[in-house]
């Protein structure tokens, strides 16, 4: 239940739209698995029927390729890169509560049939009957790229790197130490259902991070960190965000470090910047409303739905149809999530009032409610669970400015770190790399890194002022939950909290 | 040899056939299996094993790596040619290369690092054995009338290694591990914890019934939580909690954060840059643990370091590049998945035991705070700067006597070390990274 990895800066990103475009780009036989490994409609009907051999009312089977590549730049020399194939099925077999699961790196029939079989044990029982025929999901089109990133010569996306590399040295002789690092893979995924739903999909991910070091004479070093990406082109890292704007914005949070004082501690005002302080979000409610802990009973948001758990000024919402950036989508967002079903936009909270929870299919069943497009799984390894996409609050009306010179004395944060939750008593943790004090309406210096922690059902109730300035993270969450990594996005416009408990040392 | 080491042989040698001067190679193999349960039911059977390969090429001072989980001929060549293609794009880079063959070899001792009685475990039983756990978490208190599950887990796994230099070598692990996470509620209050045992050897876990009631005695202890004033006051940190900070720490010895001078503790070796009372070992050699092995990733013979002896860091932790990088020479920490080059990693990476009771630290204190959770922390280690949410159970006069929540503990790492004023006689390993509890003389809470 964290998230891993550094902030975004701070950059106008266009708002959430949804894209209406639904477009079905292949037919089953043209995609990948069918063109690559020969599987036919067939072979995965007689894959489902092995795996309800004992019973069960569910199963469905996760076919994953995975080709990654990752190139990095360090003390001024390209010191590695790395190239990587997985493939693998996953096969799973819901009774009642209970889930079977096992999975094979090895697509050959027998292998994938041994599978089925392993995860049919869960269930006790004469064989269910699988409708036989698909119907292929419909799905969004959010990444209709011709070519991916992935596909890109490897001297092409070196240049990256070393570009990374020049301009944040180059930014300001305090400089002395750059690491930049880029990364991309592309995911074909297929998903066959024991209802008759089939989909696939071609999933590209890029992202670039570069990380500096600066000092004064003498001085103690401090670090600063950037980056971002999505399932974009490598046009964008050539057009939009370049790899100058990462490095100098790496450079400059490094820079402004060094004049900064201790944090302050206890409780006060807290301003977030827009964008990636979004994880407040994610981590205040976002995990809270996860159908699986409140199935269980075990979430402090557990049973609240229709209850007032935020002030007034907040809308959040959960949506995985965010497209429109770099020629394809948002780093969260999904054309069909990791159990076939469409992604779509979630209200989570609306005017302060709980208003649902993200529901995979497992919890959709046994709550009898529907998938929310909200089932995920970091690989063909694992069982997928609720799990959310790019998760932010809707702009309100306040001038950002005017919410720093309404606070008399507090803090401003402007890029975080990692967070976390405990998701049964709610209490959770979010900690600052950029901040500056706030004194009598102005910014006056910058403070180092503190936790702020809160708890989550209650500190929304103290949010005050809401910006017009809403953005999204420029794309680098990942969140992990038991044990499980998945890419996601947050947003978030400049808010005031009235009242937070900071974990500085200047107390 | 095996097959799987004939695979990685084989790797290497087609490297070299293609154009390498020098190759490694790794496979690992798994099986894993899971049981979770939850209210007294099954709730998820899991069962899978897998495999996989990675390579890392030289050409001369350009290295490239790539990795499959195709064990084919054709996979393991088309791996080979991407690691290759791969190197061509990199820069020279005059530390790159293979470990000194001096360095190559293995504990030659046996680790006990399987236990073919794990592999024997009847998947019934397993389950048998969450289901008492929980049990017996759900029996101890009415006040606990919910769950997050249980799970027993166990893993069989293999690791394989072979370099162009002669090295070739593999050995098996198993694990077995079991764990339980109730939910506790009174007047209002809901509190999860949780209790795991995990072990190399089936007979080393606790007993279900020993896991369940400790599980459900941290989160008794966690309901109606208080928060406290904003204050500066001394911390305890029991074992759980300790071993994170010591995982900080780690990070601040790890010989890649000091060739690039992003350690507080660059540049300090041979300086006391801690209490008296703190001596950190990390060891490849202990029987029977989890950061134990015969060989680390890159083929160099397992080894006890000792990084801080008496409060004076004694040495950092390396690979062979990073060793290169300082001058110095490795200790036998390159640790890699399959994807990518070697990083540093802990052997069995510990703090040594004090003398004092767990208790007797307690009990010295008028006030304070005792850890027992960490959430969300943030430690920086080019600078030192440590702050993290808190949760843990507040000291006044020498007892334990309510629990705080929606706290943080914030201080630096520099000052933290020297203020260690006393350890305690706790030491378990449960982890490959484990500490006593530790006594800090002083560090800021921030509550309301």
């Amino acid at each position: 239940m964290a998230y891993r990895d550094s902030p975004a800066a701070r950059q106008r990103a266009p708002g959430p739209e949804s894209p209406g475009c639904y477009a079905r780009i292949v037919s089953f036989s043209h995609s990948f698995f069918a063109q690559r490994f020969g599987l036919t409609e067939h072979d995965l009907e007689s894959y489902l029927s092995e795996a309800l051999s004992s019973g069960g009312e569910y199963a469905d089977l996760y076919f994953e390729y995975l080709a990654n590549t990752s190139l990095s730049m360090d003390e001024g020399i390209v010191k590695s890169a790395s190239e990587g194939v997985t493939l693998g099925v996953g096969v799973r077999v819901i009774s009642g509560e209970r889930t079977g699961y096992a999975y094979s790196d090895d697509l050959s029939p027998e292998k994938i049939r041994k599978a089925a079989r392993v995860a049919a044990r869960i269930a006790k029982g004469p064989a269910s009957v699988f409708k036989a025929g698909f119907e292929e999901a419909h799905k969004h089109n959010l990444y209709p790229m011709i070519h991916t990133p992935h596909e890109a010569g490897l001297a092409e996306r070196v240049e990256l790197v070393k570009r990374a590399d020049a301009a944040a040295r180059a930014y300001d002789s305090r400089i002395f130490q750059v690491q930049a690092v880029y990364a991309d893979n592309v995911r074909h995924v297929l998903v066959a259902t024991s209802d008759g739903r089939l989909s696939y999909d071609r999933q590209p991910m890029a992202r670039m991070g570069v990380t500096a070091l600066a000092r004064d004479d003498g001085g103690t070093p401090q670090h600063g960190h950037s980056g971002g990406g999505g399932r974009v082109t490598l046009d964008f890292f050539l057009n939009e965000k370049t790899p100058e704007y990462f490095a100098r914005e790496a450079a400059r949070q490094a820079i402004v470090q060094l004049s900064a004082a201790e944090a302050p501690a206890g409780e006060m005002t807290v301003v977030l910047g827009p964008g990636w302080p979004g994880i407040l979000l994610h981590e205040a409610v976002g995990h809270g409303l996860e159908a699986d802990f409140n199935r269980k009973g075990v979430s402090a948001f557990s049973g609240r739905v229709g209850e007032k758990v935020a002030s007034p000024l907040c809308t959040v919402i959960d949506d995985g149809t965010i497209g429109s950036w770099g020629g394809g989508s948002r780093r969260g967002s999904l054309n069909v999530d990791d159990e076939g079903t469409p992604t779509r936009q979630n209200v989570l909270i609306e005017k302060g009032v709980l208003r649902g929870y993200l529901q995979d299919e497992l919890s959709a069943r046994l709550m009898k409610s529907a998938s929310t497009g909200s089932g995920r799984r970091e690989s063909y390894q694992h069982i997928p669970m609720p799990r959310m996409t790019n998760t932010y609050m809707l702009a309100g009306e306040s001038d950002p400015e005017e919410i720093i010179r309404s606070v008399p004395k507090g803090i401003y944060c402007a890029t975080f770190g990692g967070g976390q939750v405990d998701i049964t008593s709610g209490n959770f943790v979010f900690s600052a790399t950029e901040s500056y004090l706030i004194e009598d309406g102005k910014l006056t210096r910058p403070v180092r890194g503190a936790s702020l922690i809160g708890n989550g059902p209650e500190a929304l109730k103290y949010v005050s002022m809401v910006g017009h300035d809403l953005h999204l993270d420029e794309g680098i969450g990942i969140c992990g939950k038991e044990g499980q990594h998945v890419p996601v996005g947050v947003g978030i416009p400049t808010v005031k909290i009235d009242r937070m408990t900071v974990g500085g040392t200047a107390a | 040899m095996s097959q799987l080491e004939e695979i990685a042989a084989s790797a290497v040698r087609r490297a070299l056939d293609l154009g390498a001067s020098g190759a490694e190679c790794t496979i690992s193999e798994g099986e894993e299996f899971t049981a979770q349960v939850r209210m007294r039911q099954i709730e998820n059977l899991k069962q899978a094993g897998g495999r996989g390969a990675g390579i890392r090429v030289l050409i001369g001072r350009r290295t490239g790596s790539s990795y499959t989980s195709d064990l084919s001929q054709e996979g393991i060549g088309n791996m080979v040619r991407a690691a290759l293609d791969a190197a061509k794009i990199t820069t020279e880079d005059p530390h790159a290369g293979l470990p000194d063959a001096s360095d190559l070899g293995r504990v030659e001792s046996d680790l006990q690092l399987y236990d073919e009685a794990i592999a024997r475990m009847e998947t019934d039983w397993k389950i048998s054995e969450a289901l008492r756990a929980e049990q017996a978490a759900l029996g101890a208190d009415p006040r606990i009338q919910n769950s997050e599950g249980a799970s027993f887990d166990s893993h069989l796994g293999a690791r394989v290694f072979a370099n162009s230099l002669g090295f070739t070598g593999s050995y098996r692990t198993s694990s077995c591990a079991l764990s339980v996470a109730p939910v506790a509620k009174s007047n209002g209050s809901m509190e999860r914890d949780y209790w795991q045992s995990a072990a190399r050897k089936a007979n080393e876990i606790e007993t279900p019934e020993q896991v369940g009631l400790h599980a459900a005695q941290r989160a008794l202890r966690r309901l109606n939580p208080r928060k406290v004033p904003t204050q500066k006051a001394p911390v305890i940190f029991e074992p759980r909690t300790a071993r994170q900070l010591l995982g900080e720490l780690f990070d601040a010895v790890n010989g890649g954060a000091i060739y690039r001078h992003a350690s507080f503790l660059a540049g300090k070796l041979g300086e006391k840059i801690a209490s008296d009372c703190l001596t950190i070992v990390d060891d490849a050699t202990l029987p029977g643990l989890f950061g134990s092995s015969p060989f680390d990733d890159e083929g160099v013979a397992g080894r006890r370091t000792v990084v801080v002896e008496r409060g004076v860091l004694k040495s950092y932790l390396l690979n062979a590049y990073c060793a290169r990088k300082l001058g110095l020479s490795t200790t036998g920490n390159a640790s890699r998945g399959l994807s990518g080059s070697a990083g540093v990693g802990p052997n069995n990476f510990f703090i040594e035991s004090g003398e004092a009771g767990e208790a007797s630290l307690i009990r010295d204190l008028k006030q304070g705070l005792y850890v027992t959770e960490l959430i969300g922390a943030a430690a920086n280690t080019v600078t030192g700067d440590y702050s993290s949410g808190a949760v843990g159970l507040w000291i006044e006069n020498g007892e334990l006597a309510y629990p705080v929540s929606e706290i943080t503990v914030a201080g630096n790492l520099k000052q933290m070390l020297l203020d260690i004023e006393k350890i305690a006689s706790n030491l378990e390993f449960r982890h490959s990274i484990e500490s006593p509890s530790i006594l800090i003389g002083e560090m800021t809470i921030s509550g309301f």
